[in-house]
């Protein structure tokens, strides 16, 4: 649990810390056990993806590392803080799997409402907003609506707009599930560039095995009924990852080794 | 730039298809109303007929209380003709309606000695005086209604106890007949030394806030729970939230109410002058019913009907400037 991917050099603090996390949620018919004895940490700059089946509660792990759920039980700490401090310390960027730009904005209207919200000055706005555009390769796309963007550039713009107060975390909820294949590959290249050029520490949720072991530097597998962590797999594939890696023995062993994973958890179904 | 122009083309063909189909729901209007012209003022035209000696059936005013308006048009036939001119009809032709339209506005403001061009100010008589004075306390009266609305409204989403308290009250103002509130308004603000426009811009507050204020809670409810956890995430406020995320959702909710107070608002600035008498269009249709003045009623009426439609016009043509700036689809 503690081992660094072979990648990065010396062992990293831990930015994402969970310790026998439990989450219960009260229904109506009772209660539900979302998350038990959850522990994991997450390292600064590790590419970390959560897979698993509906109801695994890797989205619900996800909500918790940002403050939107409350832990009934255990630790977590981000960046050594709560989630619900870290949360205001805006320590994270949070990337919906629906890009959710407001239709009443434009593009680089959409990029700057956290800015606005957060109280910067208009010139650092409008140099954030082009900075965090231009990493996106959506430059010029500034002016336009989202109606006027591809599902791909809209969920592109949503991703600037987590980068564009600078978190050193960022957290993504099956971002590119609504995508189709080949406008996904293309975005899936694209975050591993971005990943590269800016560090961050990357918590990403999907229910795809090829992305996530092309993704990740750690795939924590998950399943339900609790809600539980079942494996996690340090990926040995180098950081530098062209598409065609995917056709290699090491990721098909890796994707084999994930896909058990999953089938270990569904005994209990 | 292609669907931009089919988009055009399409526009230009429905304005197109829909004018013939209006043209002949008012022709077929119009010729119902000169039909029901002839029996309305069928007894009045018989007396007159009887007076000036011709031969109707029956003969004697008390006979012909005993038969029905329908069945003394056939009966008489030959009589109807003055039915469609007659001086103090039951119910007006619509030509002698248009005749009195004009002659209460261009004829008195440009011919009579009492008109604009006479005297520099308008006349008293003539209908865009009353419309003036209507209109402005329409307007007023729905600035104050449709602000309070939106106010109301707010403080519904943020407050619970706003929540479970205020919409019970707005329905039960709306279930009061406003023919019964109004006078006890205006009796009350003038004995607290309020009148003139601002008794009736109450009343017309009074029943357009409604409106605004159900469609309002319902828009600025619209954002859903991820666009919520979204600003969450940011740790926005309750200020940005709404500045930001629950106002600019529901603006296409608020135009949608806003039609609906400003058509209220001016039947509640008409009803509002009833009771006070004192100018306005309420106030012509009122003096047109005390002297039997049908013509004159019906001259109001359509001015209201009338001004109902361009306020209406007007409200669209904001909505649709204001979703453009807010970069709607075409």
């Amino acid at each position: 649990m503690t081992a660094a991917p072979a990648a990065v050099a010396d062992s990293p603090p831990s930015v994402i810390e969970a310790r026998a996390l439990d989450l219960v949620f009260e229904t109506g018919d009772g209660p539900v056990q979302a998350l038990r004895d959850v522990n994991l940490s997450i390292g600064k700059g590790d590419f970390v993806s959560f897979i698993g089946p509906s109801g695994c509660g890797k989205t619900t792990f996800l909500r918790c590392i940002a403050g939107l759920e409350m832990p009934t039980g255990g630790t977590l700490s981000v960046n050594g803080m709560t989630p619900d401090e870290a949360r205001r310390a805006r320590a994270y960027g949070y990337v919906f799997q629906a890009a959710g730009l407001y239709p009443w904005r434009t593009i680089g209207g959409n990029v700057r409402l956290p800015l606005e919200i957060m109280g910067f000055s208009r010139a650092e706005q409008a140099e954030r907003v082009a900075r965090v555009l231009d990493l996106v390769d959506l430059a010029g796309f500034e002016k336009k609506y989202p109606w006027q963007l591809s599902g791909g550039m809209q969920q592109r713009a949503s991703i600037a707009r987590a980068l564009a107060f600078d978190a050193d975390i960022l957290l993504m909820d099956e971002p590119f599930g609504a995508l189709d294949e080949i406008v996904r590959d293309r975005l899936n290249e694209e975050l591993l560039r971005l990943w590269d050029r800016t560090g961050k520490t990357i918590g990403f949720v999907t229910h795809s095995i090829p992305e996530a072991v092309y993704l990740s530097t750690r795939i924590v597998v998950m399943s339900p009924r609790p809600g539980r962590i079942t494996d996690v797999i340090e990926s040995p594939l180098p950081r530098e990852r062209p598409l065609d890696i995917r056709d290699t023995p090491e990721f098909i062993e890796i994707a084999h080794r994930v896909r058990e994973g999953l089938r270990a958890g569904h005994v209990d179904d | 730039m292609r669907v931009f122009e089919d988009q055009g083309h399409r526009r230009g063909t429905v304005v197109k298809g829909r004018l013939l189909p209006v043209l002949a729901v008012v022709a077929a209007l119009f010729a119902l109303w000169y039909v029901a012209v002839v029996p309305m003022n069928i007894r009045e035209v018989l007396s007159s007929a009887e007076r000036e000696g011709a031969v109707v059936t029956p003969s004697s005013a008390v006979e012909r209380q005993q038969v029905g308006r329908i069945a003394l048009v056939f009966m008489n036939l030959e009589h109807i003709g003055p039915s469609w001119s007659s001086d103090r009809s039951r119910l007006p032709s619509p030509h002698q309606v248009a005749r009195e339209i004009w002659a209460s506005t261009w004829d008195e403001e440009v011919n009579s000695r009492r008109g604009i061009v006479q005297t520099g100010s308008l006349s008293n008589r003539s209908l865009i005086h009353h419309g003036i004075i209507t209109l402005s306390a329409t307007v007023v009266g729905f600035l104050i209604g449709a602000g309070l609305g939106v106010l109301l409204a707010i403080g519904i989403v943020h407050n619970r106890a706003m929540d479970m308290s205020v919409m019970p009250w707005a329905i039960v103002s709306q279930t009061i007949p406003i023919v019964a509130i109004a006078p006890m308004i205006i009796v009350v603000l003038n004995a607290a030394g309020v009148q003139g426009l601002l008794p009736k811009a109450i009343i017309s507050a009074y029943l357009s806030f409604f409106p605004v204020v159900v469609g309002m809670v319902k828009g600025l409810r619209t954002p859903d729970a991820m666009q919520l956890d979204q600003m969450k995430t940011w740790s926005a406020g309750q200020g940005a939230v709404l500045w930001k995320l629950r106002l600019p959702a529901s603006v296409p909710y608020l135009f949608a109410s806003l039609k609906i107070a400003i058509a209220a608002s001016l039947v509640g600035t008409i009803v509002g002058e009833l009771p006070v008498q004192r100018g306005g269009l309420g106030a012509r249709m009122l003096a047109g019913s005390y002297y039997g003045n049908t013509e004159q009623i019906w001259a109001a009426l359509f001015a209201a009907a009338l001004m109902a439609a361009v306020l209406i016009w007007a409200v669209g043509w904001i909505e649709r400037r204001t979703m453009r700036a807010m970069g709607g689809q075409p």
